[in-house]
């Protein structure tokens, strides 16, 4: 077994989750959650445990159920079996009371386009029956930053900004629980940073963040994350702990040539992937023996250098795409 | 938690406020609708219409018929295009329209005038139109009184003491019940707010749905009653807002009585209001997209229309017709403002119509509540 990779992204490392969990109490505890949509299986027996002060993240492929995960969390959708609790209410019975604890960001922008900002924020803040309103509403401009534009429609807002009103509004009843859908597709990576510095701010203050994203970087970012593929969790744990479980041997080679050399190694037997990664290949396998095997004529060449790296996510997520189509087939 | 909270109610009566009011077309419309409807039913219906075709069937061969005619002629109403001299010859004109009024003098009519027999003139009119033909017959006996007097001198001046000196008998055709064009202002009332406000909210939910903006409102602690009480509310002003546009059009404009209880008529058309929206939003419910929204909305306008008794005479119609035309709001409502307008009808005159009314409210909301989705299953 390799090292595990350290690969943090300078500047918000993940912290650990504050000692909260002490308390024992899981903020989503389900088992068995499924949804059928006529006789499609989207969401197929997912088990799952969040602690308080927790970012966890999900991913997996397009289509592999994790909006409609979501939307069963929060009521929006009822399960056809599994039970469980949300923030201690039950998911199947007290939808209503587990509405107003939590804040969920849909994946498609779903505020007012004909309402200003501060209206569209006003409203929400009015639904929820926030207390002292106005200031609740102020606040939330000013820590998103949307202050100086708070007359400006929604509507007529970039994409990016967008998803800021979406999370200001997501955040003004102080939620326990924040479900967050795709919340940064399509932000720019300044405002990516800002954006991830301020969940782990939440976080440590004792909010509770499940947050889907195709972003690697951000999967990193996360205390714990799951990967889904066709509504079943394939890997789940901290990021060293996914790759561990999924244990992919991963070799580096730099040189002449390499576009030649990727299409022969993507032939040989025991090799998965082949990656070019600027100057160099990755060449992935999930049996460490056979991907020996499979590279030893080449690494004789002394104009290509051979090392093993410890893997990437991304490398681990692809590896488990491929095997849950494998498995369709 | 508590069934029915004010405060989230309140919050979808202001978005809505602001919604309608960005939304500047639809605003329009809705202020726009009634004024161009009252135009046009207006238009048709304020024009006093002179010169209507008549014919004449004279038997009579003394002087006073055709001074009659000729003072017909002479009002501007009548045009006599054509002399008949048999019944049959009458009725085919008038059943192909070629004229509006047959005029029929029997035989001896200016003998028996003489002889204070008071000899009648049988006026047959084609009343299919009666805001066409109502003023003319208006017009009718004081025309022949005043074409008689001038006639009855000297020795026959005995008989203006009696003030009849004929009797006018008026047929009318095609139209027993006599709309006149009073009834049709008042009835716009109902048909404009039938139809601005079943259009209006049967987009109301579904442009949240097609907006995606339902996923967020879902999302929220907000209950299906607050989000359609809130809906309506606002909708409720803006009906008072088209019928009071009509009511000052018809008194000022159109100069139609209103001999009744303006309150009593302001407070049951909010019942009739609600029942609309009510109905609206629940189409809003039904409907995947707003393209359909408007098609249901139309389904329950037409027959709203044509069965409720504005554009047909409601004892006119087949019973299956009428049955259908008891089950929608607007028939009972367009007999209330009748009444109350121009009968000057009292709440109990008109309470046989005022609880179909609410049972319609009753069962349309119950259906929309039932409908409401809370989830996007
Ligand atoms: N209302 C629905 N009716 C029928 N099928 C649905 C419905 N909603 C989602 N699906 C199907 O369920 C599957 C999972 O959809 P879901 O939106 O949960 O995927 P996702 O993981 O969020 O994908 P993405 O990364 O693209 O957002 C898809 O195949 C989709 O077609
Ligand atoms: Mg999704």
């Amino acid at each position: 077994m390799f090292p595990l990779p350290v690969t943090c992204i300078p500047g918000s490392p993940p912290m650990s989750p504050p000692d909260s969990m002490a308390l024992g109490a899981h903020v989503i505890d389900v088992s068995g959650i499924t949804k059928r949509f006529g006789d499609k299986t989207v969401v197929n027996g997912i088990n799952l445990q969040v602690d308080r002060g927790e970012i966890f993240g999900f991913l997996g492929p397009n289509g592999s159920g994790k909006t409609t995960f979501i939307r069963t969390l929060c009521g929006l959708l009822t399960p056809e079996s599994g039970s469980g609790t949300c923030l201690d209410y039950n998911v199947l019975t007290e939808q209503r009371q587990i509405r107003a604890h939590v804040g969920y960001m849909t994946q498609k922008f779903s505020y007012y386009e004909d309402l200003s900002i501060r209206e569209n924020l006003d409203f929400i803040a009015r639904v929820y029956g926030v207390p002292d309103r106005r200031t609740a509403v102020d606040k939330a401009l000013d820590r998103l930053g949307l202050a100086g534009r708070s007359h400006q429609l929604a509507g007529q807002l970039s994409g990016g900004w967008k998803q800021r009103l979406a999370l200001a509004a997501c955040l003004i009843h102080s939620p326990q629980l924040l479900l967050l859908d795709e919340p940064t597709a399509g932000v720019d990576p300044k405002a990516r940073r800002e954006f991830w510095e301020e969940l782990h701010r939440l976080a440590a203050e004792g909010m509770t963040v499940l947050i889907t994203t195709h972003y690697m970087d951000e999967a990193e970012r996360c205390h714990r994350l799951a990967y889904i593929a066709d509504g079943t969790l394939l890997a789940m744990g901290t990021v060293g702990e996914v790759i561990a479980s999924v244990g992919l041997t991963t070799w580096e080679v730099s040189g002449p040539g390499l576009a030649r050399l990727a299409e022969s190694l993507r032939k040989c037997d025991g090799v998965e992937q082949v990656v070019p990664f600027g100057n160099t290949l990755h060449v992935t396998g999930q049996d460490a023996d056979r991907i020996e095997a499979a590279l030893r004529p080449w690494r004789t060449d002394p104009s290509h250098p051979w090392r093993q790296i410890p893997s990437g996510l991304e490398d681990v997520f692809i590896s488990l795409m491929g095997r849950s189509s494998d498995k369709l087939k | 938690m508590r069934r029915f909270t004010f405060h989230r109610f309140w919050a979808v009566v202001l978005k809505e406020f602001v919604q309608m009011k960005r939304d500047r077309l639809t605003f329009a419309m809705m202020i726009g609708i009634p004024l161009i409807q009252l135009t046009l039913f207006g238009f048709a219906i304020n024009s006093d219409p002179k010169h209507l075709p008549a014919a004449v069937l004279n038997a009579d061969s003394g002087p006073f018929a055709r001074t009659l005619v000729a003072a017909m002629q002479h009002s501007d109403y009548f045009e006599f295009t054509r002399e008949v001299h048999t019944e049959d010859q009458a009725a085919k004109l008038l059943q192909i329209g070629a004229v509006q009024f047959v005029a029929t003098f029997p035989e001896d009519f200016s003998r028996r005038l003489l002889r204070g027999e008071r000899p009648t003139i049988l006026l047959e009119a084609d009343a299919t139109d009666p805001a066409a033909t109502g003023p003319a017959l208006a017009a009718m006996r004081s025309l022949a009184d005043a074409a008689l007097d001038r006639d009855l001198r000297g020795p026959l001046a005995r008989f203006k003491a009696n003030t009849a000196a004929v009797n006018i008998v008026v047929h009318a055709h095609y139209n027993p019940e006599n709309n006149t064009q009073y009834n049709v202002v008042p009835g716009l009332m109902g048909v404009v707010l039938t139809m601005t406000m079943i259009i209006i909210t049967s987009l109301a939910i579904t442009r949240e749905r097609e907006r995606g903006t339902m996923e967020n409102l879902l999302a929220t602690p907000a209950r299906p009653l607050e989000v359609m009480a809130g809906k309506i509310l606002p909708y409720i002003l803006v009906g008072y807002v088209q019928v009071t546009l009509i009511l000052i059009a018809s008194r000022f404009f159109f100069h139609v009585p209103m001999v009744g209880s303006l309150p009593l008529l302001y407070a049951i058309v909010l019942l009739f209001i609600a029942a609309n929206l009510a109905v609206g939003i629940t189409f809003s419910t039904l409907a995947s997209n707003q393209l359909q929204a408007m098609q249901m909305a139309f389904f329950f306008f037409l027959p709203s229309i044509l069965l409720s008794g504005f554009m047909f005479p409601f004892r006119g119609m087949p019973p299956w017709a009428q049955w259908i035309g008891t089950c929608l709001p607007l028939t009972h409502f367009l007999r209330i403002v009748r009444g109350i307008l121009l009968k000057g009808s009292s709440l109990g005159d008109i309470a046989p119509e005022l609880w179909p009314l609410a049972l319609f409210l009753v069962v349309a909301m119950t259906l929309g509540l039932k409908r409401y989705r809370q989830t996007l299953d």
